[in-house]
């Protein structure tokens, strides 16, 4: 059951419970399961379910679910607000939260979890990875402690000031080691997925990206075609700035020209400043392996003297994947084909059809991945005379209020906008379902497009939530005399814990048109939407028979020795990926208390 | 400002890791102690005064000026220290330190054991057993008869017993002990049997008597913490050899007066840091709860300070159960403090830990960075008088008073902003 997001707060008769517990810190995403568990708890309205910073103070209050005892939290105490029908059933909620939170913890070994990243590679010596997803204003300081004890680093975290970027870039490049990040959602290293990623075969294809979605679309799009990844590393998004000088990319691009087991190079980002790009391409020249470069977004005309080096230009990440693959085809055979295609080939396959839109209705696209969303934004250009996004191309038009579409829109739920307190719609599909909802009930919507981003790391099975919300949403429309077609991409593998097979069935039977290309999904959209409901086939990406085994994903992850700072479900992927990881069980150094912070980053 | 802490604590802790403890003999407070006098009686842990103090330190105190022969009864003993006649003063400003009220007055007899490595000398007092003792603050006739047959029976033929060892090394017999299921605190069964082992013969040899031997014998042998006061005052002279280091954070002092929790740092002198004690968490013997438990008192926290006690934990699973539980909780104790501490011990082993070094020298750095404060394996005294032992468990000491610590050394040494 979903509640409207209306209803929120209108209690008539109402309790308000709050919940104090010094000096207990937990993880965000396990806050925040904990939050969900509340509010399905019966005659409990809304619950908030923070640490007691003074943002998540602020956040409960915007949110009216703030009390006296809650506001006089300190950041390292643990506030839980009940809002319930009755005092009894606020009660009778907040008693659960030690069997809630137990709950999880019978599922861990009772071993032993070191408290700090020094101590814990004492004990996993063999670990040379570190992923770090602990809260911004901790992470570089984490990072910092990872390059001092040899290790290279994953980090997860955003909100990390891009002096420290680059201070962090620049350290590591002199001891010799790797940070991807901050704000890397995904990369591939030894076999291994690392945070959000595909299960995909291991391979000869080296990826350097700046975008998260970008590259589990790339390498599902590979994977797809038969090949395989040799490495994958994620940059972080502020890296291809005019600031950070691509010092991620380049270090990437270096190891993935002396690796053996690299035979094509691709690079996936959005549009880098021009003298970063230079820098880039100029470096990725010196490769001497052929190289396919997507710049999202990207519409300048490809350099010939970049052709004659052996880099060619994608328009898509679908089109990147397939340039790839043929690149190493053509350096496979003994007569290279000389220069490469540019331009996005659609694979012969059964036609998806797009049911017609009515004439002068919208588009609404309620995109989870935000590289998805620019790259629609982007392709549909040709389309759509005017698109409104929460995250426009640069000229493109600003919803004023994320919350409500307006004409044609393509919102990114993964913005900031909608994650201050929330997990991710990649985690969490209440978000996204609300707002299928909301948008079946605007007489403005004509379809509606939504991307299933699956793999490690997202959640276990979005088809069974989203699924039922389809029908919910397409019955709604109906019921209102309207048709209302939904175009549901799926970005997976067989090999992914969700199963794209399933996955695809699942949304199929509830009434969508589900495309595995995202470029195709597009194409599509644009054109039922463009021509005004002309109802025409278009070649679709059914699941690819050449499906690897199990076996052949797993490849090498066995070999990888991670440690683990931060979000534990990165260390339940991993192990279930065969790798062998050490949590840490991080606390914010002091307890949270900034002055003692200070003094100890003096006297260290 | 130029002081490089994690050379100090280095230097720190390597002295308390390499000091060598020796038991050499057992002589009077007032000959021995220094600056003992005798007017002067010492106790467990911070500075305290009399208005202050809990109910088993009074009855100690109490029971001390009665074995003296000072005072009659309890009301004559108060008026002696309340008057100021009789001074109180920390075991730990006299380079003594004793379990539990840990009181020492002049003609106690009281075991000294030399630093062989650094030559710095540290003393305890007798170990009175289980059930109505001094230490509890217990005062009765039947403590002060037990008192007097230690001292007037027992503590001649163990001073020449001991003499005639020339010398029994405590840190070898702890690290045996280790390997036998002791953690050096609150279990020292294997330990008391070792110490009781070496000391027999020339028991036999010294007492006057045959039922002499045999009942000394038989105090040492069938008291299983009988080895826990050598073994204090063994800890007190590494714990000593590290303090006085310029620089260094290494935590040199943790001690409870039943009042307040307090420590001293091997780089800020004499100064403590005190605060309110917590009360322990752990099991009651049958008949009493929380609420009759006493907050924490005694010095046994130098085991913990030395590397020992609840930091050696997993060599002890034999005890979990008055910490909760399981032998895997056990091995989650000591690797937990391993978080906290400047070194590995190179003497004081673990077997379930593959031989890894106990966890030496508590950095107050770490114990403030990562908000883990140091484990103390404990006794619980009834807050009366009297009572005695109601219970064993497990206590931390307030992580304010290290945040405290770290300020003062940062004004200390001139890191403030």
């Amino acid at each position: 059951m979903v509640e409207p997001l209306a209803q929120k707060g209108e209690a008539c008769a109402s309790a308000l419970l709050a919940e104090v517990r010094a000096g207990s810190y937990y993880d965000s995403v396990v806050l925040m399961q904990l939050q969900r568990a509340l509010t399905d708890l019966p005659g409990v309205r809304d619950a908030g379910v923070v640490m007691g910073t003074p943002a998540n103070k602020e956040l409960l209050t915007q949110s009216a679910l703030v009390t006296a005892d809650a506001l006089r939290a300190a950041p390292e105490d643990l506030i839980l607000v009940v809002q319930a029908e009755s005092e009894q059933a606020g009660r009778a909620a907040l008693a659960k939260v030690d069997d809630l939170l137990s709950a999880r913890r019978t599922q861990q070994s009772d071993a032993y979890r070191p408290k700090t990243l020094s101590s814990a590679t004492r004990m996993f010596p063999e670990a040379d990875w570190t992923l770090i997803s602990v809260p911004g204003a901790y992470a570089a300081a984490v990072a910092r402690d990872a390059l001092n004890l040899g290790q290279n680093v994953f980090l997860y975290s955003d909100n990390v000031p891009v002096e420290d970027e680059v201070s962090l870039k620049e350290s590591a490049a002199g001891k010799g080691l790797l940070v991807m990040g901050p704000d890397c959602g995904t990369a591939r290293v030894e076999g291994a997925g690392l945070g959000f990623a595909n299960r995909v075969r291991q391979g000869r294809i080296g990826i350097v990206a700046a975008s998260g979605t970008g590259l589990q679309a790339v390498m599902v799009g590979i994977h797809r075609l038969g090949e395989g990844i040799s490495q994958a590393f994620g940059t972080g998004g502020r890296d291809l700035t005019a600031d950070v000088e691509a010092r991620t990319a380049r270090q990437a691009l270096t190891l993935l020209k002396d690796d053996a087991n690299t035979e094509v190079i691709v690079i996936v980002s959005k549009p880098p400043s021009s003298s970063v790009a230079k820098q880039l391409l100029s470096a990725a020249k010196a490769c001497d392996k052929p190289v396919v470069v997507n710049f999202i977004g990207y519409s300048g005309e490809p350099n010939v003297a970049d052709h004659a080096a052996g880099i060619s230009f994608a328009r898509t990440l679908d089109g990147t994947a397939e340039l790839a693959v043929q690149r190493l085809a053509a350096s496979d055979s003994d007569h290279p084909t000389g220069k490469p295609e540019d331009s996005f080939q659609p694979t012969a396959a059964p036609a998806q059809r797009v049911s017609p839109v009515r004439p002068g209705s919208c588009l609404r696209a309620l995109y989870a991945g935000g590289t998805l969303a620019c790259e629609a934004l982007f392709l549909l250009q040709g389309f759509l005379p005017s698109i409104r996004s929460n995250g426009p191309l640069p000229g493109g038009l600003q919803l004023e209020n994320a919350h409500r579409s307006q004409g044609h829109t393509v919102v990114d739920l993964g913005g900031d906008a909608f994650t201050v307190g929330r997990l991710h719609p990649m985690l969490d599909n209440e978000l996204r379902i609300r707002r299928l909802l909301q948008e079946a009930e605007d007489p403005e919507t004509g379809l509606i497009l939504l991307d299933v981003v699956l793999g490690d790391g997202a959640h276990p099975d979005p088809a069974s939530e989203l699924g039922p919300a389809i029908e919910e949403a397409i019955h709604t429309a109906a019921r209102h005399g309207r048709s209302m077609p939904v175009v549901a991409v799926v970005i997976g593998t067989n090999a992914d814990p969700q199963g794209l097979g399933r996955q695809v069935e699942r949304l199929k039977e509830a009434g969508a048109a589900v495309f595995t290309r995202h470029d195709e999904a597009v194409y599509a959209v644009g054109r039922a939407l463009g021509e005004m409901g002309e109802d025409r086939p278009l070649p679709s990406s059914e699941p690819d028979s050449n499906v690897p085994s199990e076996r052949d994903c797993a490849a090498k992850a066995s070999d990888f020795a991670a440690i683990n700072v931060g979000l534990e479900s990165f260390t339940d992927s991993l192990r279930a990926q065969g790798a062998e990881v050490v949590q840490v069980d991080w606390r914010p150094p002091a307890g949270g208390d900034k002055r003692l912070a200070g003094l100890l980053a003096r006297l260290r | 400002m130029t002081v490089n802490i994690d050379n100090a604590n280095a230097i720190a802790v390597e002295r308390m890791i390499e000091a060598r403890p020796v038991l050499t003999g057992l002589g009077k407070a007032l000959d021995t102690v220094p600056d003992m006098h005798e007017d002067l009686l010492l106790h467990a842990g911070p500075p305290i005064a009399w208005e202050d103090a809990s109910g088993p330190l009074r009855g100690a105190l109490i029971g001390a000026l009665i074995f003296e022969g000072r005072a009659e009864e309890e009301a004559e003993a108060a008026q002696l220290i309340a008057s100021g006649e009789v001074r109180l003063s920390p075991c730990h400003h006299h380079s003594a330190v004793g379990p539990m009220a840990g009181v020492i007055s002049p003609s106690m007899a009281v075991y000294e054991v030399e630093n062989k490595t650094h030559g710095n000398r540290a003393f305890s007092n007798l170990n009175e057993g289980y059930g109505k003792v001094l230490r509890y603050g217990a005062y009765s006739d039947e403590v002060q008869e037990r008192l007097r047959w230690m001292h007037d029976v027992m503590a001649p033929v163990l001073g020449a017993a001991i003499e005639a060892c020339s010398g029994l090394d405590i840190r070898a017999l702890l690290a045996e002990a280790l390997h036998m299921g002791d953690e050096g605190h609150n279990r020292n069964k294997a330990g008391s049997v070792l110490f009781t082992k070496l000391l027999a013969p020339h028991i036999a040899m010294a007492a006057p008597d045959p039922a002499t031997a045999a009942a000394v014998i038989d105090a040492l042998g069938e008291n299983a913490l009988s080895v826990l006061n050598p073994v204090m005052a063994a800890c007190k002279a590494m714990a000593d050899a590290g303090h006085g280091v310029e620089g260094s954070t290494v935590v040199t002092t943790m001690a409870r007066n039943g009042t307040e929790f307090g420590i001293r740092v091997s780089g800020m002198g004499e100064r403590w840091f005190t605060s309110p004690c917590p009360q322990p968490v752990g099991l009651y013997f049958p008949g009493f709860s929380a609420e009759d438990g006493n907050p924490d008192i005694g010095d046994s926290t130098i085991t913990e300070t030395a590397g020992l006690g609840a930091f050696a934990m997993a060599a002890a699973p034999a005890i979990v159960t008055f910490v909760s539980g399981t032998p895997q909780d056990a091995l989650n104790a000591t690797l937990e403090m391993y978080e906290i501490t400047a070194a590995e011990h190179t003497v004081f082993t673990i077997p379930q830990l593959d031989f890894r070094g106990t966890p030496v020298g508590i950095d107050l750095r770490a114990v403030v960075e990562t908000g883990i404060t140091p484990r103390v394996n404990t006794g619980i005294a009834h807050k009366e008088a009297g009572v005695g032992q109601i219970g064993a468990g497990l206590v931390r000491p307030p992580a304010a008073l290290f945040a405290e610590a770290l300020i003062a050394f940062a004004e200390q040494y001139g890191f403030q902003e």
